[in-house]
């Protein structure tokens, strides 16, 4: 079922947000703090970060000012989604003489998500994959991610460090949202066209303050948004890379990458994809009160491998060689798809400016040199 | 039934039994609600409060009606020390069972090779116990383990009996000779390369260090078995147990979901790769 387009203007857009509220969400959404566009809970659209936009390359994120008042002109921040999904840390349960008690986070109220760009629209649903389904789900994140309301973004200004044009998942955002906006400034103003995804979507907008849009607006916001596939500063080859990967186990490029590589793990925090976690156990002085929480690990960790004897893998190579080969090779053997969304926000975090397209290129130089090579034998 | 597979069950250590100088066999029973039954081969992740959890698979008879779990624990770190030194009444956390089978039931027709090194034997006992159990399902039953020296076996009275027991061909080995030892000295790829093995009509199953499995899966390949027709119990560090947290990863494989028990076919080109 379809809806028709709105358009919203910027007290509109701060409507949505009291609405939502109003609802019992809590709405979420893009806010300046540490000279950085972060995600927290916003109480109205004066919390968006107003003029701002960001500059990213390999090790470098550094906001700029625009000329305009745009909210959603900005490209991945330091956090993703992930973050209240998949909570960086996170009571799993306590024990006590009675027994083993589950921690309770159902009483949490649901998250209303605004501003979520294709890149991590598509991550939240790789998260669900991973997470949400199996025969074991994680029934926390299930019940965050069922009372989920997503506001998309159609992201009209990418970054130095974005590919998802590449990996297939954006710049328009696929399925999964119950609104996505476009951000439109011009000579007639400050608005958001608005599409609805679904029933519920299209029921807050019947709420709130609206006009319906015209054919020529819904046509010009949507050809914002693909013209922005142009615009991405980096592309990932387009090869087959679960087989590319499969096929350099061995590739002599894991020790190059890792004479760089300084295993400190800032890719899988900010990927908005990983999922990795470990758990600590820890217990009163008297013995009769346990607890175990879960946190956020990540591979590029000494200890993620460890077996009795020491760890599987304790060079910096094959800590590098298992992230990439998950990220974009093995997660399709494990969960079906590709782990890698192309929000390159592991790039701009990398504190030596690592680049999974980079190093993808590489892999795929060395195959061709190595199929050359054979050749010529 | 447990529902959530993050929340352990609390049962009680009813028996414990010291098997080597550093392996002790616990017999749990559940304080609740019992676990599902368990398949040869599965694991379940053992926790001692305070201390921490570890995965361990089950190596009791698969038969136990009374909803005990027999588990054997090598102390190699803090946790499993901790789980050695349980003593009847203590009370022990346990998520699971957890993980593929070595599906003794697919075997049926065929003979068994049943290769086991040092604590490996553990995993491997149930599909003995369930081969002695319908005997009349399988051809020859070959169990060959080998341990470092003559202490170091587990299950040795059991071990003794087997020996014994004219339904099983059972070879013992210890990698150095040793004072009162009468039986094989070598790895068990000596006694196994000896085997008079009809490739069509084997399934072998193997577990035990990792260079062990693979010299073991090599010298059955040299004898004509296929690949897929020998299964492997692996092992990696593992924390959920139910595929969600990434630490068992091993290429395409998570362990604790994809196996433990994965077919050399699959494991192979994996165990080829150093620090994969």
């Amino acid at each position: 079922m379809t809806f028709p387009a709105a358009v919203l203007s910027m007290a509109g857009l701060d409507e949505l947000i009291s609405t939502l509220a109003g609802d019992g969400y809590r709405v979420v959404g893009p806010t300046l703090r540490d000279q950085a566009i972060v995600l927290a809970e916003l109480t109205s659209a004066g919390d968006l970060p107003a003029g701002w936009a960001v500059q990213t390359g390999p090790g470098t994120y550094r906001l700029k000012r625009r000329a305009d008042s745009a909210v959603f002109c900005h490209s991945a921040g330091p956090q993703s989604w992930k973050q209240f999904l998949h909570p960086p840390d996170r009571k799993l349960w306590s024990a006590d003489r009675d027994g083993f008690h589950p921690a309770d986070d159902r009483q949490q109220p649901p998250f209303a998500f605004l501003g979520v760009r294709a890149c991590d629209l598509a991550a939240i649903d790789t998260l669900a994959g991973v997470l949400g389904a199996g025969a074991w789900p994680d029934r926390s994140f299930r019940g965050r991610y069922r009372g989920l309301f997503v506001v998309a973004a159609g992201c009209t200004e990418p970054g130095g460090v974005c590919f998802c044009a590449s990996m297939g998942t954006g710049p328009r955002p696929g399925p999964g949202y119950d609104l996505a906006l476009t951000e439109q400034i011009d000579q007639a103003g400050h608005r958001f066209v608005v599409e609805a995804g679904t029933e519920a979507g299209a029921q807050v907008i019947a709420r709130i303050s609206h006009r319906a849009a015209g054919e020529a607006e819904l046509i010009a916001a949507r050809a914002a948004v693909d013209a922005a596939a142009a615009a991405m500063g980096r592309q990932m080859p387009a090869v087959d890379l679960a087989g590319l990967l499969a096929a350099s186990r061995d590739s002599v490029s894991w020790e190059q990458v890792a004479e760089r590589c300084l295993t400190c793990g800032n890719c899988t925090m900010v990927c908005p994809t990983c999922f990795c976690t470990t758990t600590r156990d820890s217990s009163g002085e008297t013995g009769e009160h346990a607890e175990r929480w879960q946190h956020w690990a990540s591979c590029f960790e000494l200890d993620f491998s460890y077996l009795h004897g020491g760890s599987v893998r304790s060079s910096g190579e094959s800590r590098y060689r298992q992230w990439i080969t998950h990220k974009l090779g093995t997660w399709h053997d494990q969960f079906g798809r590709s782990g890698c969304v192309g929000c390159g926000r592991c790039i701009a975090w990398c504190p030596v400016g690592i680049d999974i397209t980079e190093e993808i290129a590489t892999l795929v130089a060395l195959r061709e040199e190595g199929a050359g090579e054979a050749a010529g034998d | 039934m447990n529902a959530d597979p993050m929340l352990p069950a609390r049962y009680l250590v009813a028996d414990t039994r010291r098997e080597t100088h550093d392996s002790v066999s616990l017999r749990i029973v559940p304080a609740g609600e019992p676990l599902p039954a368990f398949r040869p081969g599965q694991f379940t992740m053992l926790y001692r409060q305070g201390v921490g959890e570890i995965a361990i698979s089950v190596s009791g008879d698969p038969s136990a009606a009374d909803g005990s779990l027999t588990q054997t624990i090598r102390d190699v770190g803090a946790v499993s020390r901790a789980l050695c030194r349980c003593e009847p009444g203590d009370i022990v956390g346990v998520r699971g069972p957890f993980g593929t089978g070595w599906d003794l039931e697919s075997a049926a027709g065929h003979d068994l090779v049943v290769v086991a090194g040092g604590v490996g034997l553990a995993p491997l006992r149930p599909v003995v116990l369930g081969a002695l159990a319908r005997r009349a399902e399988f051809g020859r039953v070959v169990v060959i383990t080998g341990a470092r020296n003559p202490r170091e076996f587990l299950f040795r009275e059991q071990l003794a009996g087997w020996a014994d027991d004219p339904r099983l061909e059972v070879t013992l080995t210890i990698d150095q000779p040793a004072a009162h030892w009468h039986g094989q000295v070598g790895f068990v790829t000596e006694p196994l390369a000896r085997q008079e093995t009809e490739p069509a009509r084997t399934i072998a199953f193997l577990c035990g260090p990792e260079p062990m499995m693979r010299f073991s899966a090599e010298a059955l390949m040299a004898r004509q078995i296929p690949a897929a027709s020998i299964r492997l119990s692996l092992e990696r560090n593992m924390k959920c147990g139910v595929g969600l947290c990434g630490h068992c990863q091993l290429g395409p494989l998570l362990i604790c979901r994809d196996g433990p028990i994965v077919d050399y076919e699959t494991a192979q080109p994996l165990l080829a790769v150093r620090e994969l």
